[in-house]
Protein backbone atom coordinates (compact mmCIF):
# COMPACT_ATOMS: atom_id res chain seq x y z
CA UNK A 1 0.00 0.00 0.00
CA UNK A 2 1.67 3.19 -0.75
CA UNK A 3 1.35 6.66 -1.60
CA UNK A 4 0.49 6.71 -5.18
CA UNK A 5 -2.31 4.23 -4.93
CA UNK A 6 -4.60 5.12 -1.99
CA UNK A 7 -3.49 8.33 -0.95
CA UNK A 8 -6.26 9.51 1.93
CA UNK A 9 -5.32 6.27 3.78
CA UNK A 10 -2.13 6.09 3.65
CA UNK A 11 -2.30 10.20 4.94
CA UNK A 12 -4.77 9.44 7.46
CA UNK A 13 -2.53 6.80 8.88
CA UNK A 14 0.53 8.76 9.08
CA UNK A 15 -1.08 11.65 10.50
CA UNK A 16 -2.62 9.30 13.64
CA UNK A 17 0.52 7.41 13.77
CA UNK A 18 2.19 11.09 14.33
CA UNK A 19 -0.70 11.85 17.29
CA UNK A 20 -0.46 8.63 18.97
CA UNK A 21 3.15 9.43 19.31
CA UNK A 22 2.41 12.78 20.70
CA UNK A 23 0.33 10.73 23.38
CA UNK A 24 -3.06 10.76 22.15
CA UNK A 25 -5.88 8.20 22.32
CA UNK A 26 -6.08 6.16 19.26
CA UNK A 27 -9.68 6.82 18.69
CA UNK A 28 -9.59 10.67 19.48
CA UNK A 29 -6.67 10.48 17.17
CA UNK A 30 -8.53 8.81 14.70
CA UNK A 31 -11.64 10.82 14.94
CA UNK A 32 -9.23 14.71 14.48
CA UNK A 33 -8.00 13.14 11.38
CA UNK A 34 -11.18 12.83 9.98
CA UNK A 35 -12.19 16.26 11.26
CA UNK A 36 -8.80 17.69 9.12
CA UNK A 37 -10.19 15.22 6.12
CA UNK A 38 -13.14 17.30 5.89
CA UNK A 39 -11.41 20.66 6.63
CA UNK A 40 -9.09 19.91 3.98
CA UNK A 41 -11.44 19.23 1.42
CA UNK A 42 -13.97 22.09 1.99
CA UNK A 43 -10.60 24.45 1.55
CA UNK A 44 -10.04 23.01 -1.65
CA UNK A 45 -13.66 23.17 -2.40
CA UNK A 46 -13.64 26.89 -1.49
CA UNK A 47 -10.34 27.62 -3.37
CA UNK A 48 -12.01 26.07 -6.50
CA UNK A 49 -15.24 27.92 -5.77
CA UNK A 50 -13.08 31.29 -5.91
CA UNK A 51 -12.00 30.23 -9.60
CA UNK A 52 -15.31 29.19 -10.31
CA UNK A 53 -16.33 33.33 -10.27
CA UNK A 54 -13.58 33.53 -12.98
CA UNK A 55 -14.61 30.95 -15.31
CA UNK A 56 -18.48 32.01 -14.78
CA UNK A 57 -17.28 35.40 -15.91
CA UNK A 58 -15.40 33.88 -19.10
CA UNK A 59 -17.72 32.39 -20.36
CA UNK A 60 -20.34 34.56 -19.57
CA UNK A 61 -18.84 37.03 -21.55
CA UNK A 62 -17.90 34.43 -24.41
CA UNK A 63 -21.18 34.22 -24.90
CA UNK A 64 -21.84 37.41 -24.78
CA UNK A 65 -19.79 38.43 -27.50
CA UNK A 66 -17.04 39.75 -24.95
CA UNK A 67 -13.91 39.75 -23.37
CA UNK A 68 -15.17 39.40 -19.54
CA UNK A 69 -12.19 40.50 -16.95
CA UNK A 70 -8.97 40.88 -17.96
CA UNK A 71 -7.42 43.79 -16.14
CA UNK A 72 -5.78 41.86 -13.00
CA UNK A 73 -3.52 39.57 -13.58
CA UNK A 74 -3.08 37.36 -16.78
CA UNK A 75 -6.64 36.73 -18.34
CA UNK A 76 -8.03 38.51 -15.48
CA UNK A 77 -7.30 35.71 -13.08
CA UNK A 78 -6.33 37.61 -9.88
CA UNK A 79 -10.35 39.58 -10.58
CA UNK A 80 -12.13 37.28 -7.78
CA UNK A 81 -9.18 37.95 -5.25
CA UNK A 82 -9.95 40.99 -5.68
CA UNK A 83 -14.01 40.90 -5.50
CA UNK A 84 -13.71 38.97 -2.29
CA UNK A 85 -11.34 41.66 -0.82
CA UNK A 86 -14.18 44.57 -1.37
CA UNK A 87 -16.81 42.00 -0.06
CA UNK A 88 -14.93 41.50 2.65
CA UNK A 89 -14.45 45.17 3.35
CA UNK A 90 -18.00 46.05 2.66
CA UNK A 91 -20.13 47.65 5.20
CA UNK A 92 -22.12 44.77 6.74
CA UNK A 93 -25.77 46.06 7.28
CA UNK A 94 -28.96 44.48 8.87
CA UNK A 95 -32.06 46.04 7.62
CA UNK A 96 -34.82 47.36 10.13
CA UNK A 97 -36.82 44.78 11.75
CA UNK A 98 -35.02 41.73 10.70
CA UNK A 99 -35.28 38.60 12.64
CA UNK A 100 -31.30 38.93 13.41
CA UNK A 101 -30.33 35.64 14.25
CA UNK A 102 -32.42 33.83 11.19
CA UNK A 103 -31.12 36.67 9.08
CA UNK A 104 -27.38 35.49 9.70
CA UNK A 105 -27.94 32.01 10.00
CA UNK A 106 -29.43 31.89 6.55
CA UNK A 107 -26.37 32.38 4.20
CA UNK A 108 -24.54 29.97 6.32
CA UNK A 109 -27.01 27.32 6.36
CA UNK A 110 -27.30 27.74 1.80
CA UNK A 111 -23.01 27.29 1.82
CA UNK A 112 -23.27 24.42 4.28
CA UNK A 113 -25.80 22.25 1.78
CA UNK A 114 -23.74 22.58 -0.88
CA UNK A 115 -20.50 21.38 0.97
CA UNK A 116 -22.19 18.77 2.62
CA UNK A 117 -23.30 17.25 -0.91
CA UNK A 118 -19.75 16.69 -1.67
CA UNK A 119 -19.57 13.86 1.79
CA UNK A 120 -21.33 11.62 -0.90
CA UNK A 121 -19.09 12.42 -4.21
CA UNK A 122 -16.62 9.69 -4.75
CA UNK A 123 -13.28 11.66 -6.35
CA UNK A 124 -12.00 8.07 -6.58
CA UNK A 125 -12.26 4.63 -6.09
CA UNK A 126 -10.54 5.14 -2.83
CA UNK A 127 -11.05 8.35 -2.30
CA UNK A 128 -14.31 9.46 -0.79
CA UNK A 129 -15.81 10.74 1.80
CA UNK A 130 -18.61 8.13 3.22
CA UNK A 131 -19.78 5.26 0.30
CA UNK A 132 -23.35 5.83 1.44
CA UNK A 133 -25.88 3.15 0.31
CA UNK A 134 -28.60 5.99 0.16
CA UNK A 135 -26.60 8.80 -2.05
CA UNK A 136 -29.30 9.73 -3.73
CA UNK A 137 -31.74 10.31 -1.55
CA UNK A 138 -28.95 12.34 0.29
CA UNK A 139 -28.79 14.92 -2.79
CA UNK A 140 -32.46 15.16 -2.12
CA UNK A 141 -32.49 15.64 2.06
CA UNK A 142 -29.47 18.17 1.49
CA UNK A 143 -31.79 20.43 -1.51
CA UNK A 144 -34.21 20.76 1.29
CA UNK A 145 -32.04 22.33 3.80
CA UNK A 146 -31.04 24.14 0.90
CA UNK A 147 -34.81 25.53 0.65
CA UNK A 148 -34.84 25.99 4.19
CA UNK A 149 -32.06 28.23 3.96
CA UNK A 150 -33.75 30.31 1.55
CA UNK A 151 -37.33 30.77 3.18
CA UNK A 152 -34.97 32.00 6.18
CA UNK A 153 -33.26 34.69 4.24
CA UNK A 154 -36.55 35.54 2.65
CA UNK A 155 -38.44 35.72 5.45
CA UNK A 156 -35.70 37.36 8.11
CA UNK A 157 -35.31 40.20 5.34
CA UNK A 158 -38.61 42.25 6.65
CA UNK A 159 -38.55 42.94 2.58
CA UNK A 160 -41.53 42.23 0.66
CA UNK A 161 -39.24 41.65 -2.78
CA UNK A 162 -36.95 38.71 -0.58
CA UNK A 163 -40.32 37.41 0.81
CA UNK A 164 -41.80 36.88 -2.53
CA UNK A 165 -38.76 35.88 -4.16
CA UNK A 166 -38.26 33.09 -1.24
CA UNK A 167 -41.70 32.10 -2.27
CA UNK A 168 -41.03 31.48 -5.83
CA UNK A 169 -37.70 29.74 -5.29
CA UNK A 170 -39.04 27.38 -2.60
CA UNK A 171 -42.35 26.65 -5.21
CA UNK A 172 -39.99 26.29 -7.91
CA UNK A 173 -37.55 23.74 -5.50
CA UNK A 174 -40.17 21.53 -4.27
CA UNK A 175 -41.66 20.88 -7.48
CA UNK A 176 -38.46 19.90 -9.16
CA UNK A 177 -37.37 17.90 -6.20
CA UNK A 178 -40.07 15.09 -7.82
CA UNK A 179 -39.35 14.63 -11.31
CA UNK A 180 -35.39 14.81 -9.62
CA UNK A 181 -35.58 12.33 -7.53
CA UNK A 182 -37.87 9.87 -10.00
CA UNK A 183 -35.46 10.16 -12.62
CA UNK A 184 -32.27 9.78 -10.25
CA UNK A 185 -33.88 6.11 -9.84
CA UNK A 186 -33.40 5.21 -12.92
CA UNK A 187 -29.23 5.02 -12.46
CA UNK A 188 -30.80 3.14 -9.70
CA UNK A 189 -32.41 0.10 -11.08
CA UNK A 190 -29.36 -0.33 -13.70
CA UNK A 191 -26.57 -0.31 -11.24
CA UNK A 192 -28.89 -1.88 -8.40
CA UNK A 193 -27.79 0.44 -5.63
CA UNK A 194 -28.16 3.65 -4.85
CA UNK A 195 -24.73 4.42 -3.81
CA UNK A 196 -22.62 6.66 -5.68
CA UNK A 197 -19.80 4.95 -5.82
CA UNK A 198 -22.02 1.53 -6.48
CA UNK A 199 -23.38 3.78 -9.32
CA UNK A 200 -19.71 4.72 -10.99
CA UNK A 201 -18.52 0.82 -10.72
CA UNK A 202 -21.75 -0.39 -12.38
CA UNK A 203 -21.06 1.76 -15.58
CA UNK A 204 -19.31 0.26 -17.72
CA UNK A 205 -21.61 1.94 -20.56
CA UNK A 206 -22.24 5.22 -19.39
CA UNK A 207 -25.89 5.45 -18.38
CA UNK A 208 -26.03 8.35 -20.81
CA UNK A 209 -26.34 5.80 -23.38
CA UNK A 210 -28.82 3.39 -21.91
CA UNK A 211 -30.93 6.53 -21.18
CA UNK A 212 -30.94 9.60 -22.83
CA UNK A 213 -34.01 10.81 -21.56
CA UNK A 214 -33.08 10.26 -18.14
CA UNK A 215 -30.14 12.62 -18.14
CA UNK A 216 -32.06 15.38 -19.67
CA UNK A 217 -34.71 15.32 -17.27
CA UNK A 218 -32.10 14.82 -14.73
CA UNK A 219 -30.31 18.68 -16.10
CA UNK A 220 -33.74 20.23 -16.36
CA UNK A 221 -34.41 19.46 -12.54
CA UNK A 222 -31.27 20.33 -11.12
CA UNK A 223 -31.02 23.83 -13.38
CA UNK A 224 -34.67 24.36 -11.38
CA UNK A 225 -33.22 23.35 -8.43
CA UNK A 226 -30.25 25.67 -8.69
CA UNK A 227 -32.32 28.30 -9.49
CA UNK A 228 -31.23 29.52 -12.65
CA UNK A 229 -32.23 30.60 -16.22
CA UNK A 230 -34.68 29.62 -17.56
CA UNK A 231 -35.86 29.17 -13.74
CA UNK A 232 -34.36 32.29 -12.01
CA UNK A 233 -37.80 33.78 -11.61
CA UNK A 234 -37.28 33.68 -8.13
CA UNK A 235 -34.11 36.51 -9.02
CA UNK A 236 -36.75 38.52 -11.41
CA UNK A 237 -34.45 41.31 -11.40
CA UNK A 238 -37.03 43.40 -13.56
CA UNK A 239 -39.83 42.40 -11.06
CA UNK A 240 -37.85 41.50 -7.65
CA UNK A 241 -34.68 43.51 -7.53
CA UNK A 242 -32.68 40.55 -6.85
CA UNK A 243 -35.41 38.14 -4.96
CA UNK A 244 -34.46 36.73 -1.64
CA UNK A 245 -31.23 38.14 -1.28
CA UNK A 246 -31.75 41.66 -1.76
CA UNK A 247 -31.32 42.70 2.10
CA UNK A 248 -27.62 40.59 1.78
CA UNK A 249 -25.07 43.26 1.61
CA UNK A 250 -20.96 42.22 2.02
CA UNK A 251 -19.94 38.25 2.26
CA UNK A 252 -23.53 37.24 3.23
CA UNK A 253 -24.24 38.01 -0.49
CA UNK A 254 -20.82 36.90 -0.81
CA UNK A 255 -21.82 33.29 0.55
CA UNK A 256 -25.38 33.24 -1.39
CA UNK A 257 -23.45 33.66 -5.06
CA UNK A 258 -20.56 31.19 -4.41
CA UNK A 259 -22.52 28.71 -2.80
CA UNK A 260 -24.79 29.08 -5.84
CA UNK A 261 -21.73 28.72 -8.30
CA UNK A 262 -20.35 25.57 -6.48
CA UNK A 263 -23.90 24.43 -6.26
CA UNK A 264 -23.98 24.71 -10.00
CA UNK A 265 -20.63 22.49 -10.49
CA UNK A 266 -21.54 20.03 -8.02
CA UNK A 267 -24.33 19.26 -9.91
CA UNK A 268 -22.68 18.85 -13.18
CA UNK A 269 -20.67 16.72 -10.79
CA UNK A 270 -23.49 13.86 -9.85
CA UNK A 271 -24.49 14.79 -13.72
CA UNK A 272 -21.19 13.21 -14.36
CA UNK A 273 -21.51 10.56 -11.87
CA UNK A 274 -24.94 9.53 -12.53
CA UNK A 275 -24.61 9.27 -16.53
CA UNK A 276 -21.27 10.21 -17.58
CA UNK A 277 -19.17 7.35 -15.84
CA UNK A 278 -17.57 9.30 -12.77
CA UNK A 279 -14.38 8.93 -12.12
CA UNK A 280 -13.81 6.37 -15.25
CA UNK A 281 -12.53 6.95 -18.83
CA UNK A 282 -11.11 3.91 -20.74
CA UNK A 283 -9.74 2.42 -17.18
CA UNK A 284 -7.42 5.61 -16.82
CA UNK A 285 -8.86 5.70 -13.11
CA UNK A 286 -6.91 2.34 -12.42
CA UNK A 287 -4.10 4.10 -13.22
CA UNK A 288 -3.48 6.37 -10.46
CA UNK A 289 -6.05 8.49 -7.90
CA UNK A 290 -4.70 11.39 -8.55
CA UNK A 291 -6.08 10.85 -12.63
CA UNK A 292 -9.34 9.99 -11.44
CA UNK A 293 -9.58 13.23 -9.66
CA UNK A 294 -8.65 15.17 -12.35
CA UNK A 295 -11.36 13.14 -15.16
CA UNK A 296 -14.23 13.73 -12.25
CA UNK A 297 -13.50 17.41 -11.91
CA UNK A 298 -13.13 17.99 -15.81
CA UNK A 299 -16.32 15.99 -16.26
CA UNK A 300 -18.11 18.27 -13.94
CA UNK A 301 -16.57 21.10 -15.13
CA UNK A 302 -18.10 20.11 -18.45
CA UNK A 303 -21.37 19.73 -16.71
CA UNK A 304 -21.07 23.30 -15.09
CA UNK A 305 -20.23 24.37 -18.55
CA UNK A 306 -23.99 22.71 -20.15
CA UNK A 307 -25.68 24.29 -17.24
CA UNK A 308 -23.68 28.08 -17.94
CA UNK A 309 -24.79 27.35 -21.32
CA UNK A 310 -28.36 27.03 -20.61
CA UNK A 311 -28.21 30.23 -18.44
CA UNK A 312 -26.64 32.66 -20.52
CA UNK A 313 -29.22 30.65 -24.06
CA UNK A 314 -32.85 31.16 -22.48
CA UNK A 315 -34.66 33.70 -21.48
CA UNK A 316 -36.84 33.31 -17.82
CA UNK A 317 -40.18 32.16 -17.91
CA UNK A 318 -43.15 32.56 -16.00
CA UNK A 319 -43.96 30.95 -12.36
CA UNK A 320 -47.27 29.54 -13.85
CA UNK A 321 -45.33 28.44 -17.08
CA UNK A 322 -42.97 26.90 -14.65
CA UNK A 323 -45.61 24.76 -12.69
CA UNK A 324 -47.21 23.43 -15.09
CA UNK A 325 -44.00 22.67 -17.48
CA UNK A 326 -42.94 20.54 -14.46
CA UNK A 327 -46.51 18.93 -12.56
CA UNK A 328 -48.03 18.76 -16.28
CA UNK A 329 -45.40 17.52 -18.21
CA UNK A 330 -41.99 17.00 -16.52
CA UNK A 331 -43.25 14.89 -13.57
CA UNK A 332 -45.74 12.47 -15.23
CA UNK A 333 -43.13 11.73 -18.09
CA UNK A 334 -40.58 11.16 -15.33
CA UNK A 335 -42.86 8.64 -13.36
CA UNK A 336 -43.75 6.67 -16.56
CA UNK A 337 -39.91 6.32 -17.50
CA UNK A 338 -39.12 5.00 -13.91
CA UNK A 339 -41.69 2.53 -14.75
CA UNK A 340 -40.96 1.34 -18.05
CA UNK A 341 -37.33 1.72 -17.55
CA UNK A 342 -38.01 -0.76 -14.77
CA UNK A 343 -40.60 -3.41 -16.81
CA UNK A 344 -37.57 -3.62 -19.68
CA UNK A 345 -35.23 -4.12 -17.18
CA UNK A 346 -36.80 -6.98 -15.52
CA UNK A 347 -37.82 -8.24 -19.09
CA UNK A 348 -34.16 -7.85 -20.62
CA UNK A 349 -31.88 -8.20 -17.67
CA UNK A 350 -30.76 -12.20 -18.75
CA UNK A 351 -30.35 -10.93 -22.70
CA UNK A 352 -27.10 -9.85 -24.20
CA UNK A 353 -25.79 -6.59 -23.69
CA UNK A 354 -26.70 -5.47 -27.15
CA UNK A 355 -30.39 -6.25 -26.60
CA UNK A 356 -30.15 -4.77 -23.41
CA UNK A 357 -29.06 -1.45 -24.55
CA UNK A 358 -31.72 -1.51 -27.61
CA UNK A 359 -34.15 -1.99 -25.31
CA UNK A 360 -33.61 0.75 -23.34
CA UNK A 361 -33.06 3.13 -26.00
CA UNK A 362 -35.63 2.70 -28.25
CA UNK A 363 -38.29 2.59 -24.93
CA UNK A 364 -36.59 6.52 -24.46
CA UNK A 365 -36.90 7.06 -27.52
CA UNK A 366 -41.01 6.03 -27.54
CA UNK A 367 -42.21 7.25 -24.04
CA UNK A 368 -40.07 10.92 -25.43
CA UNK A 369 -42.01 10.70 -28.65
CA UNK A 370 -45.21 9.30 -27.31
CA UNK A 371 -45.27 12.19 -24.35
CA UNK A 372 -44.07 15.10 -27.07
CA UNK A 373 -46.76 13.91 -29.24
CA UNK A 374 -49.71 13.68 -26.46
CA UNK A 375 -48.36 17.40 -25.67
CA UNK A 376 -48.53 18.55 -29.54
CA UNK A 377 -52.39 17.20 -29.38
CA UNK A 378 -53.46 19.45 -26.57
CA UNK A 379 -51.47 22.91 -27.55
CA UNK A 380 -53.09 22.16 -30.59
CA UNK A 381 -56.47 21.95 -28.66
CA UNK A 382 -55.82 24.82 -26.98
CA UNK A 383 -54.79 27.18 -29.95
CA UNK A 384 -58.26 26.17 -31.55
CA UNK A 385 -60.00 26.82 -28.42
CA UNK A 386 -58.34 30.09 -27.93
CA UNK A 387 -58.19 31.29 -31.42
CA UNK A 388 -61.21 29.25 -32.66
CA UNK A 389 -60.71 26.44 -36.05
CA UNK A 390 -61.52 29.34 -38.60
CA UNK A 391 -57.98 31.36 -38.36
CA UNK A 392 -56.23 28.28 -38.19
CA UNK A 393 -57.68 27.15 -41.34
CA UNK A 394 -57.11 30.84 -43.06
CA UNK A 395 -53.72 30.41 -41.91
CA UNK A 396 -52.78 27.35 -43.41
CA UNK A 397 -53.59 28.24 -47.00
CA UNK B 1 -19.06 6.18 29.05
CA UNK B 2 -18.49 5.38 24.60
CA UNK B 3 -18.03 7.92 22.65
CA UNK B 4 -21.52 6.90 20.87
CA UNK B 5 -23.65 7.27 24.41
CA UNK B 6 -21.70 10.93 25.18
CA UNK B 7 -23.03 11.54 21.44
CA UNK B 8 -26.34 9.98 22.06
CA UNK B 9 -26.30 12.47 25.48
CA UNK B 10 -25.82 15.21 23.78
CA UNK B 11 -28.24 14.96 20.39
CA UNK B 12 -31.02 13.54 23.00
CA UNK B 13 -30.81 16.60 25.21
CA UNK B 14 -30.65 19.14 22.43
CA UNK B 15 -33.52 17.31 20.72
CA UNK B 16 -35.57 17.98 23.73
CA UNK B 17 -34.68 21.67 24.12
CA UNK B 18 -35.48 22.10 20.64
CA UNK B 19 -38.94 20.24 21.30
CA UNK B 20 -39.60 22.20 24.71
CA UNK B 21 -39.10 25.62 22.47
CA UNK B 22 -41.51 24.67 19.93
CA UNK B 23 -44.22 25.25 21.96
CA UNK B 24 -42.63 28.09 24.38
CA UNK B 25 -41.38 30.47 22.02
CA UNK B 26 -43.88 33.49 20.78
CA UNK B 27 -42.62 33.80 16.95
CA UNK B 28 -44.91 31.07 14.42
CA UNK B 29 -42.38 30.89 12.58
CA UNK B 30 -39.37 30.66 15.26
CA UNK B 31 -41.63 27.83 16.69
CA UNK B 32 -41.28 26.01 12.99
CA UNK B 33 -37.54 26.73 13.06
CA UNK B 34 -37.01 24.77 16.30
CA UNK B 35 -38.98 21.80 15.27
CA UNK B 36 -36.66 21.55 12.30
CA UNK B 37 -33.77 21.39 14.89
CA UNK B 38 -35.95 18.76 16.72
CA UNK B 39 -36.61 16.58 13.30
CA UNK B 40 -32.71 17.01 12.84
CA UNK B 41 -32.19 15.68 16.20
CA UNK B 42 -34.63 12.66 15.36
CA UNK B 43 -32.56 12.07 12.28
CA UNK B 44 -29.04 11.96 14.09
CA UNK B 45 -30.50 9.41 16.14
CA UNK B 46 -31.88 7.28 13.42
CA UNK B 47 -27.87 7.69 12.48
CA UNK B 48 -26.90 6.57 15.52
CA UNK B 49 -28.93 3.79 15.35
CA UNK B 50 -27.70 2.61 11.94
CA UNK B 51 -30.69 3.42 10.13
CA UNK B 52 -29.49 5.79 8.04
CA UNK B 53 -32.45 5.61 5.19
CA UNK B 54 -34.92 6.39 7.79
CA UNK B 55 -32.62 9.29 8.73
CA UNK B 56 -32.37 10.88 5.29
CA UNK B 57 -36.04 9.98 4.77
CA UNK B 58 -37.02 11.75 7.91
CA UNK B 59 -34.74 14.81 6.85
CA UNK B 60 -36.43 14.93 3.42
CA UNK B 61 -40.03 14.19 4.28
CA UNK B 62 -40.32 15.55 7.78
CA UNK B 63 -37.80 19.03 6.64
CA UNK B 64 -38.27 19.19 2.99
CA UNK B 65 -41.68 18.88 2.84
CA UNK B 66 -43.96 19.25 6.10
CA UNK B 67 -42.01 21.66 7.76
CA UNK B 68 -41.70 24.38 4.57
CA UNK B 69 -45.42 23.71 4.19
CA UNK B 70 -45.87 24.97 7.97
CA UNK B 71 -43.34 27.92 7.41
CA UNK B 72 -45.38 28.63 4.69
CA UNK B 73 -48.78 28.52 6.44
CA UNK B 74 -47.26 30.47 8.88
CA UNK B 75 -46.21 32.93 6.58
CA UNK B 76 -49.46 33.34 4.66
CA UNK B 77 -51.08 33.93 8.05
CA UNK B 78 -48.91 36.61 9.15
CA UNK B 79 -51.36 39.04 10.11
CA UNK B 80 -53.90 36.92 11.87
CA UNK B 81 -51.17 35.07 13.98
CA UNK B 82 -50.48 38.32 16.06
CA UNK B 83 -48.84 36.70 19.32
CA UNK B 84 -51.35 38.14 21.87
CA UNK B 85 -52.05 36.21 24.86
CA UNK B 86 -51.53 33.88 26.81
CA UNK B 87 -49.27 30.99 25.07
CA UNK B 88 -50.27 28.29 27.75
CA UNK B 89 -54.35 27.95 28.69
CA UNK B 90 -55.03 27.17 32.32
CA UNK B 91 -55.03 23.24 31.68
CA UNK B 92 -51.04 23.21 31.20
CA UNK B 93 -50.91 21.03 34.54
CA UNK B 94 -52.93 18.37 33.60
CA UNK B 95 -50.80 17.99 29.98
CA UNK B 96 -47.41 18.00 31.83
CA UNK B 97 -49.12 15.26 34.35
CA UNK B 98 -50.09 13.45 31.00
CA UNK B 99 -46.55 13.95 29.97
CA UNK B 100 -44.52 12.52 32.55
CA UNK B 101 -47.20 9.94 33.50
CA UNK B 102 -46.54 8.73 29.63
CA UNK B 103 -42.60 8.79 30.44
CA UNK B 104 -43.06 6.81 33.69
CA UNK B 105 -45.14 4.42 31.92
CA UNK B 106 -42.70 3.96 28.72
CA UNK B 107 -39.82 3.66 31.34
CA UNK B 108 -41.61 1.01 33.43
CA UNK B 109 -42.19 -0.85 30.69
CA UNK B 110 -38.63 -0.65 28.95
CA UNK B 111 -37.36 -1.44 32.53
CA UNK B 112 -39.02 -4.80 32.73
CA UNK B 113 -38.00 -5.89 29.42
CA UNK B 114 -35.12 -7.90 29.02
CA UNK B 115 -33.59 -6.51 26.04
CA UNK B 116 -33.40 -2.81 28.38
CA UNK B 117 -30.02 -3.43 29.34
CA UNK B 118 -28.26 -5.61 26.81
CA UNK B 119 -25.26 -4.63 24.14
CA UNK B 120 -26.54 -4.30 20.40
CA UNK B 121 -25.41 -7.07 18.86
CA UNK B 122 -22.71 -5.52 15.87
CA UNK B 123 -24.36 -5.70 12.44
CA UNK B 124 -22.27 -7.64 10.12
CA UNK B 125 -20.60 -6.43 7.58
CA UNK B 126 -21.93 -6.68 4.25
CA UNK B 127 -24.77 -6.34 5.45
CA UNK B 128 -27.17 -4.37 3.56
CA UNK B 129 -30.21 -2.69 5.29
CA UNK B 130 -31.97 -1.05 2.22
CA UNK B 131 -32.48 -4.40 0.31
CA UNK B 132 -33.90 -5.82 3.61
CA UNK B 133 -36.02 -2.83 4.03
CA UNK B 134 -37.27 -3.46 0.50
CA UNK B 135 -37.83 -6.85 0.39
CA UNK B 136 -39.53 -6.85 3.80
CA UNK B 137 -41.75 -3.97 2.02
CA UNK B 138 -42.55 -5.99 -1.34
CA UNK B 139 -42.55 -9.31 0.21
CA UNK B 140 -46.14 -11.03 0.42
CA UNK B 141 -44.04 -12.82 3.75
CA UNK B 142 -43.44 -9.42 5.15
CA UNK B 143 -44.97 -6.17 4.96
CA UNK B 144 -46.94 -6.41 1.19
CA UNK B 145 -50.29 -5.63 2.38
CA UNK B 146 -50.11 -2.82 4.54
CA UNK B 147 -47.32 -1.14 2.75
CA UNK B 148 -50.43 -1.36 -0.05
CA UNK B 149 -52.70 0.11 2.00
CA UNK B 150 -50.85 3.20 3.37
CA UNK B 151 -50.01 3.85 -0.49
CA UNK B 152 -53.91 3.16 -0.89
CA UNK B 153 -54.41 5.89 1.77
CA UNK B 154 -52.75 8.07 0.30
CA UNK B 155 -53.58 7.86 -3.17
CA UNK B 156 -57.05 8.59 -1.67
CA UNK B 157 -55.97 11.78 -0.13
CA UNK B 158 -54.09 13.32 -2.94
CA UNK B 159 -57.66 12.63 -4.68
CA UNK B 160 -59.41 14.39 -2.33
CA UNK B 161 -57.58 17.35 -1.93
CA UNK B 162 -57.33 17.66 -5.53
CA UNK B 163 -61.05 17.57 -5.63
CA UNK B 164 -61.80 20.28 -3.32
CA UNK B 165 -59.21 22.42 -4.81
CA UNK B 166 -60.48 21.84 -8.67
CA UNK B 167 -62.29 24.44 -9.67
CA UNK B 168 -65.89 23.46 -11.16
CA UNK B 169 -66.90 25.42 -13.93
Amino acid sequence: MNFWNDPLKVAADWLTGIFVNWGMNEIFAHVLVVFLGIFVLIMILMVIDILLVWIERKVVARFQDRIGPNRLGPFGLIQPFADIVKLMIKEDTTPDGADKVVYNIAPMLSMMSVLILWAVVPLAPVMLGVDLNMGVLFIIAAGSIGTLSIIMAGWSSNNKFSTIGAFRQVAVMVSFEVPMLAVMLIPTIFSGSMGMNAIIQHQNIWYIFLSPLAALIFLIAAIAELGRAPFDLAEGESELVAGFNVEYSGMKFGMFYAGELLHAFTFGGFWSIMFFGGYRFFGLEQVSPFLAIAIILFKAMVGYWVIMWVKYTVMRIRIDQMLAFNWKFLTPVAFVLVMVTALMNALLRDAGSWLYITGMILSNIIVAWVSLEIVRSIGKKERERVEGPKQIAEAHH
Amino acid sequence: MTGEQIIFLVVGVVTLVCGLLVVTVRNLVHAALWLVATLFGVAILYTLLNASFLAVVQVVVYIGAIAILFIFAVMLTRRQSAETGDSVNKNWWAGALLAVLTFAGLAFLLQSWSGFSKQAAAIPSGFDAINQLGDALTSPAGYVLPFEVASVLLLAALVGAVYLAFNKK
